[in-house]
């Protein structure tokens, strides 16, 4: 970790007009960096992946930290802890998925210091992109994807690229993804909203621009709309070890089940398998309008992996995939 | 009054959680300045150029070291080779020339006024190599050699024999022929290694984590060319160690090099990174193991080789061919050990060294042969079982290992298994129990200790021992309290000092028998000495009887020396470990929801410490099972996972229940404690109870470990 100024921003203009003022010149500024929960920044610093001059830390800001239940909609502060989240009671009942993702991420003791906005932003765990001793395209670009030949039992099948296929470790935005929300964004430019789905954005060519968010622009809430799918939702999350620990592949369903178990609207999202937070469109499709039964569900899995591309020791997720979705599924139907 | 056998909780546990305790990182001498290594990130070349110009410009350094420029040390050749130093090699020279070994050499050093400074210095320096047109960089058995004779004066030699185990195994009537792999293994303990260096004149103090501080003084003497009188060792605890800290790693020398220049105390800590190539690990290794049996269940032919993983530099040989020398009687039986050369850093022992990784194999084996047979994998142990030592024959110094399985398998509830592989289910999960027969070797070293009571009535015991976990300094404590005659309060154990009576290295389960026999022979004679002051007062009053003989303290100091009992007798410590693993058929993930380990450990001096010892390595067991593995990458010659976020040991939430049990036993030809030493017999057979039981839950031979969610999915 590199000496840095630190300063408490008092407000979201201060906040995003400080990082506009301290952007890198490639020479003598290494730039600045938000700080909030900081449990993967400070990681990202004390491994010299990021050496930022200026911390601007934006844990005090005000009216950030709040949970707001509004008209068929919760308003979740970027500052919100994690914990907190999970254990809160509208969130619990009206979008269980992101209750359950939020307590299926980490351990107790980083989700206590986590914010939801950091969440949305930490980065990928490749083990090469930690690694400032292997090369990197993220990191580095023109330095080649060490991983599409090497270790990739945690990476991508879907929507990777020849420079990266390094998986998007989070599992609060693949929740987020099947609620359709929408995230409220501060900028040196003033405020917009844009869809979680174009938060995020798969490496192809451009594989260190990992995010739609414009330099010095800062997420302030996250619009979840609520409803009768949001309310049967489920997560399911697959990994090596029981607790603390990304998934190897999981999966975000929203069901809207209609008289004699007619599926109204499905919405299914995976995690631990592609470079971004994923719908499925291909498993909803084949769901909507029939009768949710475990054949259906079988059926509609087997799409879980169409468009995805193995590399060698990650291609087991394909097959995982498809049995995540389908048990995911048959859980929040209740056929499990 | 007995202390021995009571279950005292820790005398170093106040000190440990209120933070008093010091490791060697948190030793702080005035001045002290900090360090931080540059590695190298190809696997063999040599530097052509190194830039250190940014680094010797950032804030707060004060010197960046290569091998341009760093002193060249005499590396002294030593008497004998230190017992836990590789076979053979020349032991890693470092910043003395431009030559890469591995990726992750250190290749340059720094010296910052913070650590903060020193690591990011670090970042910023530029090295140019000239990559070797060969690299060493697959663990491809094609190329595997034979151990060396050094090896086999350690008993890893290439092969033993007896009988004609090939012909003996094409005729038996029923066999097994399988290969098992164990990924390689960090040590990960969770103390980083750490060494403060400072010198005073031509004299060096050494704050540095060590299992061994009478070597760790010794080998920095011998390298930096100096008297060994000149050099202190000091390390009062050890936050874990599991054999990553019994060598002297080149770190301390880097210490010791950067403290000179400087001029001033300097200490260098390891980043979690570097602990994956700076302190050693347990090789990666394959196993093909040959069993053959009559239909009576009967061994008649046992053939099991292995290849291992070592430097280009230096030979690691471990006993991974023990167990199958040693666990079963069988007339015809040959082992075959072999090393495949890489461009990394030497393996080293890693808890329940070579005798747990042979017993991955074996133990895997012998439940297939039960299958094939139909037996009940304990009926085929017991049919087969060693009355005396089968390779060296010798009558065993003890053995209660009948007893063990007997026991096991009741608490166990054994008989609640189906005799066939996924028939047993609870809900969705499929059930499966497992077993494996544990076996590690006992031995003990000459020690010394000393004792001295003072006029309050306190005694002090001190010995150059370790304690990097198991609880030596309670244990010692209690074996001296009652040589003593007093209660555990008014003595006090004193270790990690290389000024005090020598001890050998705090390893391969030897301290209980090799530092407890010294410690009850100084604090005897003690008494003596006390004996003849008493004449002449009251016992009871020491204060009295010292300040009548005109003595402030008494001392004594006395040794403990093995005999040549281990020529006559074959002595090993045994278990017999149960495992219940719960499989989720459809995302193939695995829960260990039972370990049960019974053991027939000798004597037991602290049941708390002993029950906290096999937990631990039952821990230990389900990490080499399920989730432990470095990821190697062999296209950049680097492990791919060097991080504890991506190198996966269990978590609180994976592990269930676990108890530990000893049967009634007493070894007093080893020593006069009568103990036999636990440490490493606590992970061994772990690991193979619980593939076992994958096995009996699904029906699939997992004989790849870690069984990850992938490899059962593939499978």
């Amino acid at each position: 970790m590199v000496n840095f100024a630190y300063a408490r921003a008092a407000s979201v203009s201060a906040a995003t007009d400080s990082l506009a003022r301290h952007r890198s010149d490639g020479a003598h500024e290494q730039g600045a960096d938000f700080l909030a929960g900081g449990t993967d920044m400070v990681q990202l610093m004390s491994e010299h992946l990021r050496n930022p001059d200026r911390i601007i830390d934006i844990s005090a800001l005000p009216g950030l930290d709040r949970i707001e239940q509004r008209t068929d909609v919760l308003r979740l502060g970027a500052l919100v802890r994690m914990s907190d989240a999970a254990a809160h009671p509208a969130v619990r009942s009206e979008c269980p998925v992101l209750s359950e993702a939020l307590l299926a991420s980490a351990s107790a003791q980083v989700r206590n210091l986590a914010t939801l906005g950091g969440n949305l932003l930490q980065r990928t765990r490749c083990g090469y992109f930690r690694d400032p001793g292997a090369p990197c395209e993220k990191r580095e670009p023109g330095t080649g994807c060490p991983a599409i030949l090497g270790q990739n039992r945690f990476h991508a099948v879907l929507g990777g690229s020849q420079h990266c296929i390094a998986t998007y470790a989070g599992d609060f935005a693949n929740a987020l993804l099947v609620l359709d929300a929408t995230v409220r964004i501060a900028g040196p430019n003033g405020e917009r909203t844009i869809p979680l789905a174009g938060l995020h954005r798969i490496p192809g060519n451009t594989p260190a621009v990992e995010t739609n968010l414009a330099p010095g622009e800062l997420i302030l809430s996250i619009d979840v709309a609520t409803g009768p799918a949001a309310r049967r939702s489920h997560y399911l999350k697959v990994r090596d070890r029981a607790s603390f620990e990304w998934s190897i592949a999981s999966a975000a369903v929203a069901l809207d089940l209609g008289e004699y178990g007619t599926v109204r609207d499905a919405r299914i999202a995976v995690g631990g398998v592609a470079t971004k937070p994923w719908r499925l469109p291909q498993v909803e499709t084949a769901l909507r309008g029939k009768r949710l039964t475990l054949a259906l569900v079988q059926e509609a899995a087997a799409h879980a992996a169409d468009d995805a591309v193995p590399h060698g020791r990650n291609a087991y997720k394909i097959e995982l995939i498809r049995r995540t979705v389908a048990r995911a599924l048959a859980e929040t139907g209740g056929l499990a | 009054m007995n202390a021995v056998g009571a279950p005292l909780t820790r005398v170093d546990g106040p000190a440990k959680v209120t933070g008093s305790a010091r490791y060697a990182a948190e030793f702080h001498p005035d001045g002290l300045v900090y360090a931080a290594t540059h590695d190298s990130t190809v696997a063999a070349g040599r530097i052509v150029a190194i830039d250190t110009a940014a680094a010797e410009r950032a804030s707060g350094v004060l010197h960046v070291l290569t091998h341009r420029n760093a002193d060249r040390l005499p590396y002294l050749t030593p008497a004998e080779r230190p017992a836990v130093d590789p076979v053979a090699g020349e032991q890693l020279r470092v910043l003395q020339d431009a030559e890469v070994l591995f990726s992750g050499q250190p290749v340059a050093l720094v010296i910052a006024m913070t650590q903060s400074q020193a690591l990011y210095a670090a970042t910023l320096i530029r090295v140019t190599y000239d990559a070797a047109p060969e690299r060493l960089v697959y663990f491809d058995p094609a190329r595997a050699k034979p151990t060396s004779e050094a090896a086999a004066k350690k008993g890893r030699g290439p092969e033993t024999k007896k009988g004609d185990p090939d012909a003996a195994f094409a005729a038996a009537p029923v066999r097994v022929d399988a290969t098992y792999v164990q990924a390689r293994e960090q040590h990960n303990a969770m103390e980083p290694h750490a060494t403060v260096a400072q010198w005073q004149g031509d004299r060096l103090t050494l704050w540095s984590k060590t299992q061994w501080v009478g070597n760790e003084r010794a080998e920095i003497a011998r390298r930096f060319g100096i008297a060994p009188e000149n050099v202190r060792v000091i390390n009062p605890f050890v936050g874990g160690a599991f054999g990553s800290a019994l060598r002297t790693w080149p770190h301390v020398t880097l210490a010791a090099m950067a403290a000179r220049r400087a001029g001033l105390p300097v200490r260098l800590e390891l980043t979690r990174r570097q602990l994956f190539t700076a302190i050693g690990f347990r090789s990666e290794t394959r196993q093909r193991v040959a069993l053959g049996a009559g239909l009576d269940g009967r061994l008649t032919a046992m053939i099991h080789e292995v290849t291992g993983q070592t430097s280009t530099y230096e030979e690691f040989a471990e006993p991974a061919l023990a167990p199958a020398s040693t666990t079963y009687a069988c007339p015809d039986r040959r082992t075959r050990y072999s090393l495949v050369p890489m461009n990394i850093s030497t393996p080293c022992p890693m808890r329940g060294p070579g005798w747990a990784t042979g017993l991955i194999g074996q133990e895997m084996a012998m439940d297939e042969l039960a299958a094939k047979l139909k037996l009940d994998p304990i009926e085929l142990r017991l049919l087969n079982y060693a009355e005396k030592d089968p390779m060296k024959d010798l009558p065993w110094s003890s053995k209660a290992l009948r007893e063990c399985y007997r026991q096991g398998a009741e608490r166990f509830g054994w008989h609640r298994r189906t005799p066939g592989p996924h028939a047993m289910r609870d809900g969705r999960e499929l059930v499966g129990f497992g077993m494996a027969t544990a076996i590690y070797h006992v031995s003990r070293y000459p020690t010394s200790a000393s004792a001295t009571l003072f006029a309050d009535g306190t005694v002090t015991v001190r010995c150059a021992t370790t304690d990097m976990g198991p609880g030596t300094y309670t244990s010692a404590t209690q074996v001296a309290a009652d040589a003593l005659g007093l209660p555990v309060e008014q003595v006090r154990f004193e270790l990690g000092d290389s000024t005090f009576p020598p001890a050998k290295e705090h390893g391969g389960s030897t301290t209980m028998a090799s530092v407890g026999s010294a410690v009850q022979a100084a604090c005897t004679a003690l008494k003596l000495k006390l004996a003849g002051l008493v004449r002449s007062g009251d016992a009871n009053d020491p204060a009295r009887l010292l300040r009548r003989a005109g003595l402030e303290r008494l001392d004594a100091e006395a040794s403990a020396t093995p005999g040549d009992e281990t020529k006559t007798y074959s002595s090993v410590g045994f278990g017999a470990v149960f495992a219940e693993a719960r499989v989720d058929p459809e995302l193939c993930t695995i829960r260990v929801a039972r370990v049960i380990g019974v053991y027939d450990a000798g004597r037991i001096i602290n049941p708390r410490l002993a029950h906290s010892q096999c937990i631990g390595g039952m821990v230990g067991g389900i990490g080499m099972a399920l989730l432990e593995e470095a990821e190697w990458d062999a296209n950049l010659g680097r492990v791919a996972n060097a991080t504890l976020a991506e190198y996966l040991v269990p978590v609180c939430a994976d592990i269930h229940e676990l108890d530990a049990f000893f049967v009634e036993s007493e070894d007093r030809i080893m020593n006069p404690l009568g103990v036999k030493g636990l440490a490493e017999l606590g992970l061994c057979g772990v690991a193979p109870a619980i593939a076992n039981a994958v096995w009996h839950a699904t029906g699939k031979r997992m004989r790849e470990l870690p069984i990850t969610p992938d490899r059962l999915l593939m499978a």
